[in-house]
């Protein structure tokens, strides 16, 4: 059952992201090009929340104990510390890397099993990587915002490196016993549901438009991780919009302006765009694109090794990867 | 009158005080208040609107600059918005925000919060001051408060959690609502939203 779901899953996420790629409707928000699709299925995916997944998480937080769950998380969270890891080194930040496998040997171990998160205590702090942020520090732009089937709010390139890249660094799609498997995937999902609940409680509430809110919150979240929360302030829209010389002007914020562009600097036809242009403000897109490489390297502790960000001839390979492997890879829902 | 005097003196002194402090001594000195006040009231931890709101109208607002919030989130049509409707445009935006802010606090459970050393020049009038949430989990979260220097002090112009900024996460929805129907129509719509907040946060404390 959970490997058909897997596969319908996957193969509806790759049609959205391959068939709706191509057609980009004109909606009525620039830098949003696949509104229409989007809207229609982040309602989708928020009518199955309501009726399936949300009840679950909130019953699962009524009956659990907090210590109970919170060993809950710890344990799924430091299965996911070895890929964290193996990405924090993909992104040179090799010091980051090492004390990601060293919170899973001390987790393991003395945590028990990840049940505690010792690690945390004793000053190796959790980080948070996957496929899509390696490929944004190394210079691949995020594309168009798409909302996936279920998994929620991502992008061309997160939600492609989502599905044919990040499950295979998922620990649980390794268990053998496929219903064993299926049910800690399972539990897995309704914990972390469990615990964004005051988040998306409070995302509805201040949410003028919902659908907008949450994309808008997700691109700013992702510009920041690929950053390590770190990210160059863009074109500084304090100053400007007060003045009204705001400069989102200039970036061409207007809806006249082309819904997104599919060419990078070099000059390639690409899935994605030159950079995060699809962020709220977007007024960094008129400057040249800011190379998130070796942006905050020595903060891992290792000297900076620069990356050449080069998109591969073959990249339209990844569209083809077996991407029917989709799957509950990723924590967050995105509602 | 005596009482009146004192109170104004102690107002006035307070006042001085926090405009002599640095701008994340002075954040890290409101989030400790506040977090004290929480941890030892049980009606805020139940969830009582009213009491959290009142904590947070005299903690919290006083050192946030809200025509500076909603300029920003308002973005490039700030300026098509003549002085009445940016003063509607601010109240309404202060109002969802402190609602936002109240409900946030409200879930405030013993998380270990953490300062960050201040990266400013001396001269320095528009700083970030950065803390962050530890939670068992997941990675620490950070919350970063956006300050400038203002003749009454340092005010917080903008909250940035997680890298999201509160504020500015408005723009596009606000950009779109103008483009569709006007700087009224998006008045109009903050008010509902506010209206509707308002009618769910009174029918959950009955």
């Amino acid at each position: 059952m959970m490997i058909t779901l897997r596969r319908l899953l996957g193969l509806l996420s790759l049609a959205a992201l391959l068939g709706l790629g191509g057609c980009a409707t004109t909606g009525g928000t620039p830098g949003d090009p696949l509104e229409g699709y989007n809207r229609a299925m982040f309602g989708f995916n928020d009518g199955v929340d309501k009726a399936i997944i949300k009840p679950l998480a909130s019953g699962y937080k009524t009956v659990m104990p907090e210590f109970a769950r919170t060993g809950v998380t710890n344990f799924f969270a430091n299965l996911g510390d070895l890929w964290i890891g193996l990405n924090n080194v993909l992104q040179g930040k090799v010091g980051a890397g090492v004390s990601d496998f060293g919170r899973f040997a001390l987790n393991s171990t003395v945590g028990i099993l990840g049940l505690f998160d010792v690690a945390s205590n004793a000053g190796l702090e959790k980080h948070n990587e996957d496929f899509g942020q390696t490929l944004g520090r190394w210079g691949v732009g995020s594309g168009a915002y798409v909302v996936l089937p279920v998994l929620g709010a991502s992008s061309v390139r997160d939600g492609l490196s989502l599905l044919a890249v990040d499950w295979r660094g998922d620990p649980l799609w390794y268990v053998n016993n496929i219903p064993t498997r299926n049910e800690l995937i399972g539990v897995r999902v309704i914990d972390s549901r469990a615990n964004l609940l005051d988040v998306s409680r409070l995302a509805e509430e201040a949410a003028l438009d919902h659908y907008a809110y949450v994309r808008d919150a997700f691109l700013q979240r992702r510009r920041s991780l690929i950053y390590d929360g770190d990210a160059p302030p863009e074109a500084n829209p304090a100053k400007t919009s007060e003045t009204g010389e705001s400069k989102d002007t200039a970036a061409g914020a207007e809806p006249e302006s082309p819904p997104a562009r599919l060419v990078t600097q070099w000059g390639g036809r690409v899935i994605a765009a030159t950079d995060e242009e699809l962020t709220p403000a977007r007024e960094f897109s008129a400057v040249p694109a800011p190379q998130p490489v070796a942006a905050r390297t020595e903060a891992a502790g290792v000297a900076a090794s620069v990356y050449e960000p080069k998109i591969p001839d073959n990249h339209d390979a990844l569209l083809v990867t077996p991407g029917a492997h989709a799957g509950f890879a990723r924590t967050s829902l995105g509602q | 009158m005596k009482l009146f005097l004192a109170l104004s003196l102690s107002l006035f002194a307070a006042a001085a005080a926090a405009q002599g402090l640095a701008p994340d001594v002075q954040v890290k000195n409101i989030t400790n208040e506040v977090i004290g006040i929480i941890k030892q009231d049980k009606d805020i931890q139940a969830g009582n609107h009213k009491k959290i709101n009142d904590l947070v109208d005299a903690k919290v607002l006083p050192h946030f600059n809200f025509s500076r919030m909603t300029a920003l989130a308002v973005g490039r049509n700030w300026p098509k918005a003549n002085a009445a409707q940016q003063k509607a445009l601010t109240n309404e935006f202060r109002t969802l925000l402190v609602h936002t802010y109240s409900s946030a606090l409200s879930t405030y459970k013993n998380q270990v919060i953490e300062f960050k050393p201040l990266r400013a020049a001396a001269g320095d009038i528009d700083v970030m001051v950065r803390t962050q949430v530890k939670q068992p989990g997941t990675e620490p979260i950070s919350i970063d408060y956006g300050m400038e220097k203002t003749p009454g002090g340092w005010k917080v112009y903008d909250v940035v959690v997680g890298g999201v900024s509160l504020v500015t996460n408005y723009r596009e929805t606000f950009n779109a609502e103008i483009r569709t129907s006007g700087v009224d129509g998006l008045i109009k719509s903050l008010v509902n939203k506010n209206r509707s907040l308002e009618i769910q946060a009174s029918s959950k404390s009955k």
